[in-house]
């Protein structure tokens, strides 16, 4: 009797271990970067690193936030990443509708382009982009920011709304239009209300794209430092936070929080639609 | 189960479409031939082509100029054929960064695809509390941003106080103590693989456990009836049917690391020496860094034209899944 029931978890425990194996190695560097940013210097710089801090303290948290420019380079990204959103939003909103609502020629050959455009190899434009806004005048400017993540996000906005707008039926709005809407006042009233969910995945998960975005950041903002934004500052803590180890992990929480909440919330949707490729870093 | 709350083939799709499209002649903007269609994709359109292909046209042009400071400063650049190619080809330095690349590129893909293989496979036979808690690790390590993920790997290999060179040293291997992990090209080069593995392995893993969850239970269970051992039935029924889910997390996790450009400049900015140097900082180097902006744009053209390959591979399976949904 006994044999029986060790037997089975004898056999699940290479799995249960291997389970814990992966989950230790995920969460491991997230949990070092959160507990070395609340430990005292001195437990920091120690040749024994205590696995769980014994004092906590949230002295690195108030250098982070008190360094240079900090409040300025968070404002910098709300700014820069919430106008691509937006604007990324309004102009998908559209072209989804469009496309999932509508036939026309061309509507096939406009899909094959929105999904070439996902796939850009923005790390290969970064010359051209450079050089295009150095001749328009448009370097150091947060407007250019805005408008390239624009354009990150938009494909991967366009083929995710096309998603939802398709699975709300279309029956509603034609009975809203029977009943003496025009087509465009069916949408909002009717469609827009079902259709807010996904516009708040999709523009979180944009959000998240803009908000991590290091490359533009830092090659079209070069002169006008305050014009910088988070990630930029963080890939230089070692000019603003010397050896601190404590303030720059501290930095780093403050900097991947909103993007690690955000996951977090809405990981019912990780799996169905965003498998798309844009969400990545 | 939280992380994955509704099961679909395609990731594309995010639920199945409830009712069938309207018929045309339904479609009142359709009937009238209208214009409204047009109108609504014209700002994506104009978008696409001043952002993305006026760049890439640039691109191309510079490369086949000569364009260094003084032309980015007075303009008037001259055409000099394939002059720029030439140089690049005929240098021994770019042909060290193009194997470098693929060599990155080949072990960042084994080592994601058959990680995230693996753990999807573990995933599917956990219990529903095992799997809620790995499926919500996976999530938390993707979603951690690139730019505070390498300086907390900066921070983990750090030479004097990082926990790696710590647990290495206290498990007998001394010479770790004080190991200087970004002084040494291959142990720098090792520590991006592992990021990028990190990072990578989740989505590929999450997207496979989902695409797992989708083959029937009855075709393992016919399987196991007519013998077939553990190996023999990933072969035979799962490999082939998760094989167009396979083929785009393949295609994708090969792009994303040719791309792997933020994690190389934040960390090592393609040093110590060459040792990190791929294709998109070489040429990130070479333009912003040397000034031979003719250079770097060759460079990122010969990038491009070799990820295309794989991006042709990429876009077959897109327009499959795409005539799927139509």
């Amino acid at each position: 009797m006994n044999a029986r029931t060790v037997r089975p978890r004898l056999r699940r425990l290479p799995l249960n271990i291997s389970a814990a194996v992966t989950v230790v190695v995920c969460l491991f560097p997230v949990y070092w970067m959160i507990s070395t940013a609340f430990k005292p210097s001195k437990d920091i710089q120690s040749a024994d690193p205590q696995l769980f801090p014994h004092t906590w303290t949230l002295d690195h948290f108030r250098r982070a936030v008190e360094a240079d420019g900090f409040a300025l380079f968070w404002r910098n990204s709300i700014l820069v990443t919430l106008g691509a959103v937006l604007l990324a939003l309004l102009v998908a909103l559209g072209a989804a509708f469009a496309v999932a609502r509508m036939r026309w020629k061309g509507r096939r050959q406009f899909m094959l382009m929105v999904f070439i455009a996902q796939m850009a190899p923005w790390e290969s434009l970064i010359i051209p982009v450079y050089i295009i806004s150095r001749d328009t005048d448009m370097l150091d400017r947060l407007p250019t920011l805005t408008l390239i993540y624009f354009m990150i996000t938009l494909p991967f906005t366009i083929v995710v709304l096309r998603g939802f707008i398709g699975t709300i039926p279309p029956e509603l709005e034609e009975a809203a239009q029977v009943d003496g809407c025009t087509r465009t006042g069916a949408f909002w009233r009717v469609a827009m209300p079902l259709l807010a969910p996904g516009l708040m995945a999709t523009s979180l998960f944009g959000f998240i794209t803009a908000w991590n975005e290091f490359a533009y950041a830092n090659f079209l903002i070069i002169k006008q430092q305050d014009n910088r934004t988070l990630p930029v500052w963080l890939s230089s803590f070692q000019n603003t936070f010397g050896t601190d180890w404590g303030a720059t992990m501290a930095a780093s929480t403050l900097f991947a929080l909103p993007a690690l909440v955000i996951f977090l919330l809405l990981q019912r949707h990780v799996t169905s639609g965003f498998a798309a490729g844009a969400v990545k870093g | 189960m939280p992380v994955v709350a509704e099961r679909t083939p395609a990731p594309r799709t995010p639920r199945q479409r409830p009712a069938p499209r309207p018929a045309a002649r339904k479609d009142p903007a359709g009937r009238a031939h209208s214009l409204w269609p047009y109108a609504l994709i014209a700002p994506a359109i104009g978008g696409m082509l001043y952002l993305l292909v006026y760049p890439l046209v640039r691109a191309v042009l510079i490369s086949f100029q000569d364009f260094r400071l003084r032309q980015l400063i007075a303009g008037h650049a001259e055409f000099v054929g394939f002059r720029n190619y030439r140089t690049l080809l005929a240098d021994p330095r770019f042909w060290e960064v193009v194997r470098r690349t693929f060599l990155f590129m080949a072990i960042n893909v084994v080592l994601i695809m058959v990680i995230a293989t693996l753990v999807a496979l573990m995933v599917e036979r956990l219990r529903r509390v095992g799997r809620t808690v790995v499926l919500c690790s996976l999530v938390l390590a993707w979603a951690m941003p690139v730019v505070a993920a390498t300086t907390v790997f900066q921070w983990l290999f750090h030479s004097e106080f990082g926990i790696v060179n710590w647990a290495l040293t206290s498990i007998g291997l001394d010479s770790f103590e004080r190991y200087p992990w970004f002084a040494n090209g291959t142990a720098a080069f090792a520590i991006l693989v592992t990021l990028i593995v990190w990072q990578s392995v989740p989505f590929a893993a999450i997207t496979l456990y989902s695409a797992l969850t989708t083959v029937p239970l009855e075709l393992y269970e016919s399987a196991r009836l007519d013998g077939a051992g553990a190996g023999r039935i990933f072969r035979s029924v799962t490999f082939p049917m998760l094989r167009p889910i396979f083929l785009l997390v393949f295609s994708l996790e090969v792009i994303w690391t040719f791309k792997a450009f933020v994690q190389i400049w934040v960390m090592t900015r393609g040093g110590p020496g060459d040792a990190t140097t791929i294709l998109p900082v070489y040429a990130v180097q070479t333009a912003l860094s040397s000034q031979r902006y003719d250079l770097g744009s060759a460079a990122s053209m010969i990038t491009v034209v070799l990820m295309s390959g794989v991006l042709v591979l990429y876009f077959r399976q897109m327009y499959r899944q795409e005539d799927e949904t139509r």
